[in-house]
C-alpha cells in the first residue's frame, strides 16, 4: 500500500478519533446525561444502530467502484422487510412454528436479490444509465411497496426472532455481527478476487476493461443483485427486532448510504474506493448523530451538520488531489 | 428504400416520442373515462402539478448546463416554512421578499460550490439536501407552521386564487414556462447553458464563462424553488417540514421524461412542461380508473425507463444495448 492511499485510507479514521475527543471533551462540559460519551454500552449501541445503513452502504461501494449507483435501496429495503414479516402470517408457515424464520428470511432475501436482478437486468440490456434505471425503480418499488398492503403497516412479532436479534454474542449484538461479517466478506471479494478486481476496472476505464475480455455487463447484474441482497439483509436485520414496518420505512436511506460511502472516500467516477473506509464513514455519521445529541444539541442540527461535512469532505478531497484526473460528471 | 424510411421514423419517433406518447395517453384515459376531459378536471390536474412543474423549470436549466440539483425539495420546505413563520411576524408584503432572499442566498451557495469551485454537483446538492433540511428543523423548532388568521389573510391568492377564472397557479406555472422558454432559446445566456452542458471544455475555450453561467443556472433553480414553496404556502396557509421531501426525485423525473440528457446540453422548458403533465395526467387518470395513488408510482418508473430506453435506443440505432 503506497503512502498515499494509507493516508487517504487514514483520514476517516482519523475523523473518527477527533469525533470521539470532540464528544467526550465537550460532553463533560455540556452533557446533560451523567455517563461519559465514551461509555462501552454506548459504543457497542453505536455500531448496532450503525447496521442497517451500514450494511447497505457496503453493497453501494461495490456498485460505485463500478461506476454505477443505486437509488432504489429504501424501497428494496422496504419491500424485503414486508416480505420478512408477512410471510410468517402464511399458513403453511404457520404450521411450521419456529422453522418459518429462516424461510422467511430466505423469501426476504429473495425479493431483494430479485429487485436487484431487475435492475441490473435493465442496466445491461437497455443501456440506460443506472441513476435513471434506479431513479424509476426507486419510484416503482415504493409503488409495490404500497400494493402489497395498502397504506396499512404490516405487523409480526415472533418472539424467538426478537430474542435471537436482542441477543449478544461476546458483547456485541446480532446486528453488530451481521454489519461486520458482511464487511468482511465484502473486503475479501473486493480485495483477494477476480470479481473485485474487474470491478476496479471496470470503473477506472470502462472500455479497457472491455478490451481486457471482462464481460460488463453479467459484471453489472451481479452488482446489482448484491446490493438487492444486502439491502434486504439489512431489513431482515432490523425488523426481526422491531416487527413492524410502514410503507414509507427506508425512504431517503439511498441518501444516507451514498454519504456514507462518500465520506469513506470512494469515488462516484468509479475506480476508487473501499470496503473499510465505507464502514468508518458509517461509524462516523451515527458517532455524529449520537454525538451532538450527547452534547446537548438539537437532533435537528444533525442533518445540517452531516451535509455540510459532506460537502467539505469533497471540496478537501478535490484540493489534495488537483494533479489527479479530473472527475467524471455523471 | 426501405431502410431509409425505416431511419426517418426512429429519428422522427425520437425527437417527438414524448409528445406522441402523450398524445396516445391522453386519447386511451379520454376513451376510458369522459371525466377525463373536462375542462374542470384537466384545469384541476395542470393546478396541482403546478408546484412540481414550477420547480421542474428551473432543474431543467441546471440539468441543460450538465450538472444535477437533488436539494429543491428540501428547499421547497425551506421557502414554505420561511414565509409562512415571517407571514405572521412582518406581514406578507414583507414575508414573501424576505423568503425569496433566503431561498436564493441557498442556490448562490450551491451556484458557488459548483460553479466557481466545481465540485461534483451530485453530492454537493445531497450534502445541501440533508443541511437544508437541518436548517428548516432549526427554523421551525421542529414544528408544524401555520397563519393564525387563516380568514382574513390576502396571502392565500397565489395558491387559491382566480383571475378571469383561471386558477393563479396556473398563470405563474404557464408565465413562468414562458419567460423561461424564451431565456433559455432567445437569449445569449440561454445558448451558453447549451453549451457549457454540451461541451464544457470547449465552452470555456471559446471564452464562455462556464463557472458564471452554472452559478446562474442554480440560482433560477432557486428562484423556481422559492415560487413554488410560495404556492405551497398560500395553497394550504399550513405545512410540514417534510412537505418537500422527496420531490427532488419526482421533479428529475418529470425533467428527463421531457427528453433532457442527464449529461447535459439537451433539452427545452417545454418538453418539460410536456414531462410535468404526463406525470400530472397520469395521476389523475389511475385515480378517475378507481386505482389508488401507489399504482402511478409503478406506472411512472415503467414509463421513464421507456421513455429513455427508446430515445437512447433511436440515436445508437440498436434496440439493445453493446454491453459485453
Amino acid at each position: 500500500m503506497s503512502k498515499e492511499t494509507l493516508f487517504k485510507q487514514g483520514a476517516i479514521w482519523a475523523f473518527i478519533v477527533v469525533e470521539l475527543i470532540f464528544f467526550s471533551v465537550a460532553g463533560s462540559y455540556l452533557s446533560v446525561s451523567d455517563s461519559a460519551f465514551m461509555d462501552f454500552d454506548n459504543m457497542l449501541l453505536l455500531l448496532k444502530q450503525s447496521a442497517p445503513i451500514g450494511i447497505i452502504a457496503l453493497g453501494m461501494t461495490i456498485i460505485m467502484i463500478n461506476g454505477n449507483i443505486d437509488l432504489s435501496v429504501g424501497a428494496t429495503y422496504a419491500l424485503a422487510a414486508i416480505v420478512l414479516l408477512d410471510s410468517m402470517t402464511w399458513p403453511f408457515m404457520q404450521a411450521m412454528g419456529d422453522w418459518a424464520i429462516p424461510l422467511a428470511w430466505f423469501f426476504a432475501l429473495l425479493t431483494g436479490t430479485v429487485l436487484g436482478a431487475i435492475n441490473g437486468l435493465i442496466v445491461w440490456k437497455t443501456g440506460v444509465d443506472a441513476f435513471i434505471v434506479t431513479l424509476g425503480s426507486m419510484l416503482g418499488y415504493r409503488g409495490l411497496v404500497f400494493m402489497y398492503n395498502g397504506e396499512q403497516p404490516t405487523s409480526h412479532l415472533n418472539w424467538t426472532l426478537v430474542d435471537f436479534a436482542e441477543a449478544q454474542f461476546l458483547g456485541l449484538h446480532t446486528a453488530t455481527w451481521f454489519l461486520l461479517v458482511a464487511a468482511l466478506i465484502l473486503w475479501l471479494v473486493m480485495t483477494k478476487t477476480v470479481h473485485g478486481r474487474n470491478a476496479y476496472a471496470i470503473g477506472n476505464n470502462r472500455e479497457a476493461a472491455v478490451n481486457a475480455g471482462i464481460r460488463v455487463g453479467p459484471h453489472f447484474l451481479w452488482n446489482f443483485m448484491l446490493i438487492g441482497f444486502l439491502a434486504a439483509l439489512s431489513a431482515v436485520v432490523f425488523y426481526s427486532e422491531s416487527g413492524s414496518v410502514n410503507p414509507n420505512d427506508g425512504m431517503l436511506y439511498e441518501l444516507w448510504a451514498i454519504t456514507a460511502v462518500v465520506l469513506g472516500g470512494t469515488k462516484l467516477s468509479g475506480g476508487y474506493g473501499s470496503i473499510i473506509s465505507t464502514l468508518g464513514g458509517v461509524i462516523a455519521i451515527q458517532l455524529l448523530r449520537k454525538g451532538l445529541g450527547h452534547i446537548g444539541a438539537d437532533t435537528e442540527t444533525v442533518n445540517l451538520v452531516i451535509g455540510l461535512i459532506l460537502i467539505a469532505v469533497l471540496f478537501l478531497d478535490r484540493q489534495l488531489n488537483r494533479t489527479g484526473k479530473e472527475e467524471l460528471k455523471i | 428504400m426501405a431502410e431509409l424510411t425505416k431511419r426517418g421514423i426512429g429519428e422522427v419517433l425520437a425527437k417527438q416520442g414524448i409528445l406522441i406518447a402523450f398524445v396516445v395517453f391522453m386519447i386511451v384515459f379520454a376513451l376510458a373515462n369522459q371525466r377525463f376531459i373536462a375542462i374542470d378536471n384537466i384545469s384541476g390536474v395542470i393546478r396541482s402539478s403546478a408546484i412540481l412543474g414550477v420547480m421542474a423549470l428551473g432543474v431543467t436549466f441546471v440539468v441543460i448546463g450538465g450538472n444535477l440539483d437533488l436539494s429543491v425539495g428540501s428547499m421547497m420546505s425551506f421557502s414554505t416554512i420561511v414565509v409562512l413563520d415571517l407571514h405572521d411576524k412582518i406581514g406578507p408584503t414583507l414575508a414573501i421578499p424576505a423568503m425569496f432572499g433566503l431561498t436564493m442566498a441557498l442556490g448562490a451557495f450551491i451556484g458557488f460550490l459548483v460553479g466557481y469551485l466545481k465540485l461534483n454537483s451530485l453530492i454537493v446538492t445531497l450534502g445541501m439536501l440533508s443541511a437544508i433540511h437541518g436548517l428548516t428543523l432549526t427554523w421551525s423548532g421542529g414544528q408544524n407552521m401555520d397563519i393564525a388568521d387563516k380568514a382574513g389573510t390576502w396571502f392565500s391568492v397565489f395558491g387559491q386564487g382566480r383571475v378571469a377564472g383561471v386558477p393563479v397557479p396556473i398563470l405563474i406555472f404557464a408565465g413562468l414556462a414562458i419567460v423561461l422558454s424564451l431565456v433559455l432559446s432567445k437569449t445569449p445566456f440561454g445558448r451558453k447553458v447549451y453549451a457549457v452542458g454540451g461541451n464544457g471544455k470547449a465552452a470555456t475555450f471559446s471564452g464562455i464563462p462556464r463557472a458564471r453561467i452554472v452559478f446562474m443556472t442554480y440560482l433560477i433553480s432557486s428562484f423556481c424553488v422559492a415560487c413554488a414553496g410560495l404556492l405551497q404556502a398560500s395553497r394550504s396557509l399550513g405545512s410540514q417540514n417534510t412537505v418537500g421531501q422527496g420531490m427532488e426525485l419526482e421533479v428529475l423525473a418529470a425533467v428527463i421524461l421531457g427528453g433532457a440528457s442527464l449529461l447535459g446540453g439537451s433539452g427545452t422548458i417545454f418538453k418539460t412542461v410536456i414531462g410535468v403533465l404526463i406525470l400530472g395526467f397520469i395521476q389523475n387518470g389511475l385515480l378517475l380508473m378507481g386505482l389508488a395513488f401507489y399504482v402511478q408510482y409503478v406506472v411512472t418508473w415503467l414509463i421513464i425507463i421507456l421513455a429513455v430506453w427508446l430515445d437512447i435506443a433511436a440515436k445508437r440505432g440498436r434496440f439493445w444495448s453493446q454491453i459485453a
